[in-house]
């Protein structure tokens, strides 16, 4: 077959730092970091994700089809929650006009 | 009218491998076709639980402080060790994907049986926590009642944002849940199959295909735990 048999050993240390990864995001949780607990936290979820995919997943080893498929699945992913972040968070620099205002609703001559 | 001979007699045809589909070549094309397949449709999975995580992100955003309060009633040490569940149940799945790598059957079906169990402590886990919410009365919808729960002050809209939270929280993780359950039925089916001998070191496609869903999943689960659980902190 493609993919080559990986020793139990590597399969083991990834665990091992998946599981230091979890005590190490679940401690940093307890220390007051302001808006850096966000980033660490997503930081050290990425990581995690990263040792998932190329070592359980063996994309270490595939081929670059599977790459790609991956790469443009995170790229539209990327892309979702871009737009709709920018949407949501440029919604309140300019005024909407009046008479789009369901409040007030315009008055007809 | 004479009867054509056929261009290749049954006896010239080589018997094909049990796992091969007819329109593969050799099982090394069928196994990168099975692997492609699975990534279209985890990328597909990606997508799904992406308009999840986009809209949790907006509404984060949008209403932190009741996201943080309705965040600190979740147990944080079930959430933990809940992630190393499934994390050591990822762990088990790959060794099965290795075990069918070297045709050792009765690894595998030990590994498949492994992750199956590592699978069910972790809904059962799951099933505490919900079952938790029932008591502090925090199911959105169906038992809405938070005061005595809610430990941070909210205003009365605050406290609806903070019901938002866990409409978030029940939605993704059940999410997570059913595609944990669907993949405990796929673990099942593996387990028979190769108990019946059904794969090798040149076909264990089944194997493979189980085995990168099911780390789809702990990797939904890898995101899920610090976004529901960590968010705001807890010092």
């Amino acid at each position: 077959m493609s993919q080559p048999i990986v020793p139990q050993r590597t399969y083991l240390l990834v665990f091992l730092s998946l599981a230091g990864l979890t005590i190490l995001t679940t401690g940093v949780a307890f220390v007051d970091l302001g808006p850096f607990n966000t980033v660490a936290a997503l930081a050290i979820a990425f990581s995690k994700m990263l040792l998932v995919i190329l070592f359980f997943m063996g994309v270490r080893h595939s081929s670059g089809m599977v790459r790609i498929i991956l790469i443009a699945g995170f790229f539209w992913l990327a892309l979702l929650i871009a737009f709709t972040t920018a949407d949501y968070r440029s919604r309140s620099w300019t005024a909407a006009p009046d008479s789009w205002s369901t409040t007030a609703p315009p008055t007809h001559p | 009218m004479r009867r054509r001979r056929p261009l290749v007699t049954n006896a010239e045809v080589q018997a094909p491998h049990a796992g091969l589909a007819h329109q593969f070549q050799d099982l090394e094309q069928q196994q990168e076709a099975d692997a492609l397949g699975i990534w279209v449709f985890l990328v597909t999975e990606i997508m799904f639980f992406g308009g999840l995580f986009a809209a949790y992100a907006i509404y984060r955003g949008l209403y932190f402080a009741a996201f943080q309060g309705g965040s600190h009633i979740l147990d944080i040490r079930l959430g933990a060790t809940n992630t190393i569940v499934l994390l050591g149940s990822s762990l088990t799945m790959a060794l099965s994907v290795r075990s069918a790598q070297t045709g050792n059957r009765r690894a595998l079906v030990l590994f498949l049986i492994a992750t199956m169990i590592l699978g069910g402590i972790f809904l059962g886990i799951k099933a505490v926590e919900y079952n938790q919410k029932f008591v502090e009365h925090i199911v959105p919808g169906l038992d809405w009642n938070p005061q005595s729960a809610v430990k941070t002050e909210l205003s009365p809209g605050g406290l609806l944002h903070a019901e938002l939270y866990f409409v978030f929280y029940f939605a993704m993780t059940g999410l997570h849940a059913l595609h944990m359950i669907i993949g405990m039925g796929l673990l099942l089916w593996l387990v028979f199959r190769a108990r019946k001998d059904s794969f090798s070191p040149h076909y264990f496609a089944p194997v493979e295909v189980v085995g990168l869903y099911w780390h789809f999943v702990d990797i939904v689960w890898i995101f899920l735990f610090p976004l529901l659980y960590l968010i705001g902190g807890r010092y």
